[in-house]
């Protein structure tokens, strides 16, 4: 590790009082302590935040607020979310393992690097760690990869389950600046896709930090599933993943939300296959000929083909578990 | 008996002269050739800490980079968490932060101050083992040994943590612990015993 200076904020102003260029925050740690490990991230000071940042779960009048600082394991624990919002807990008990989510933070899973191997060896040229230097996937080893949203500098997928589970259910990342302002950033468009810019991975403003998660009340509580397929059985990341809602009425879809991770550089929302469900009765065919509307303009990279039909099997397999039968 | 010395006299006026000129070269300069050090050479800094490790206060001082597994290791002799791949993907390193499961390797030693840190050599009462150590013992739950602490604090946090209504159930709540000699049945076999108990 490169040596650092280390302080603690005990309040959000004050942690985005430091903040510059060569300042991070650390809160769970768990993800930037290997990144520093590997010299991947070199920051000059280190700001600890965990008691800078809500890490409450709250209530409010449009539906609930995550705040930044809750750790993965209490909020897949939570009553509240288990009750209306079960999706979330669905997708964080997919992702890592007990220690990992006792330790990990809400908005940190929100901020995770890409698991791309080129990315961490520094060894290797990627446009993601080094703007610039080339992408080794494209050539390279690349069953991980990207199967669609990807550009010629960059195929590297985003990590995290919690976040296909919150661009599902149209969740929105409220964000405080250094002058104490807020605003809140659709959670579609928070993570960036890496076009010309693999190394910046979200949109989230150079003076500000996250400070909650923010989701409305939906009708998706009951008819809800989390479809995760991987190399093992568990504590690994996804080859590509599905985050499944319905709103049924009858066996009518009333509405309809897919989301997948493993697929793009951001949680990936199937928005055709999702307006081809509205209003159909939900069965096998059904949900087949969604599929085939979700697979249709991927695009595979030389060693990921398989990620293709093994989208279509768990996009057909989550929304059958959506029916709890 | 008189000693040979080996410096010549011209190395006796090189390096003589050298040093005076070091002496001459004005404060600026030296400043500057500070400043570059600082610039290349990043600053190091040495935090005190008070931590708490199984009940007991240690008051230490730890450059800002040190792991908290480091620190047991390292500084306080406590070798039980082991260092597996210090990157959080094995879980031998498996210590418990205010009573919760926890990475030492991905935990920053300066951000332990004012939580309670337990580890393996804290497990046992004096001379007698935790009931999850005898466990581990009487099942097989090892064989070479290097995961087995990180697997007993895990297995202890499953247990406080119900998940193990069934061997489905342990295998996935346990799966942040990878034991490379296979003893898996072993550590299923001595967390049912437990959590029967």
């Amino acid at each position: 590790m490169r040596p650092f200076l280390f302080s603690k904020s005990s309040a959000i102003n004050q942690a985005l009082a430091k903040k510059n260029g060569t300042t991070q925050y650390i809160a769970g740690g768990t993800n930037l302590v290997d990144l520093m490990k590997k010299h991947i991230a070199e920051p000059e000071s280190l700001v600890d935040i965990t008691s800078a940042l809500p890490a409450k779960i709250e209530v409010t009048a449009k539906g609930i607020q995550i705040g930044a600082m809750v750790r993965n394991t209490p909020l897949a624990n939570d009553a509240i979310i288990l009750a209306k919002y079960p999706l979330i807990a669905k997708a964080v008990l997919a992702g890592a393992s007990p220690q990992i989510r006792n330790m990990a933070s809400t908005g940190g899973n929100l901020l995770q690097r890409t698991r791309c191997p080129y990315f961490y060896d520094v060894t290797t040229p990627c446009n993601k760690r080094k703007a610039g230097s080339g992408c080794s996937a494209i050539p390279g080893e690349n069953r991980m990869s990207a199967i669609v949203g990807y550009s010629d500098q960059c195929i590297a997928v985003h990590p995290s389950d919690l976040c296909v589970a919150l661009a599902a259910l149209d969740a929105s990342v409220k964000v405080q600046d250094k002058s104490g302002k807020t605003q809140s950033i659709a959670f579609t468009d928070f993570h960036r896709l890496p076009g010309t810019t693999p190394e910046r991975d979200n949109n989230l403003p150079a003076n500000a930090l996250i400070h909650s998660i923010e989701i409305n009340e939906n009708a998706f509580a009951k008819n809800c599933a989390y479809v995760k397929v991987r190399d093992r059985d568990s504590y690994a990341f996804a080859l590509v993943s599905v985050a499944a809602a319905l709103n049924l009425k009858d066996n009518q879809i009333v509405e309809a939300r897919l989301a997948s991770g493993g697929v793009a550089h951001k949680p990936w929302r199937w928005l055709e296959a999702e307006q081809y469900l509205k209003g159909k009765t939900a069965n096998a065919a059904t949900f087949e000929a969604a599929a085939d509307i979700a697979i249709k303009d991927l695009r595979a990279q030389s060693h990921n083909g398989f990620k293709i039909p093994m989208l279509k099997g768990a996009i057909e397999t989550a929304l059958q578990q959506c029916l709890n039968r | 008996m008189k000693q040979e010395y080996n410096f010549s006299r011209r190395f006796f006026l090189k390096t003589s002269s050298a040093l005076g000129a070091l002496a001459f070269i004005p404060k600026g300069v030296k400043a500057f050739y500070e400043e570059v050090k600082n610039f290349i050479v990043p600053k190091k800094e040495q935090l005190p800490l008070t931590v708490s490790i199984n009940k007991k206060s240690y008051a230490i001082k730890a450059d800002t980079r040190t792991t908290l597994l480091d620190l047991l290791r390292e500084d306080l002799n406590l070798t039980g968490a082991k260092k597996g791949c210090d990157h959080g993907q094995c879980g031998a390193c498996t210590v418990h932060i205010d009573g919760e499961r926890a990475l030492s390797c991905l935990t920053l030693a300066a951000m332990v101050p004012g939580k309670e840190v337990t580890t393996i050599e804290g497990l046992a009462n004096g001379d007698k083992l935790h009931p999850m150590q005898e466990a581990f013992i009487e099942c097989d739950g090892f064989q070479c040994g290097y995961c087995t602490p990180g697997q007993i604090m895990s297995a202890v946090a499953c247990v406080k943590e119900g998940h193990t209504k069934s061997v489905a159930e342990i295998k996935e709540f346990m799966s942040g612990n990878l034991c490379r000699c296979g003893a898996y049945n072993g550590i299923v076999e001595s967390i049912q015993k437990v959590a029967a108990k």
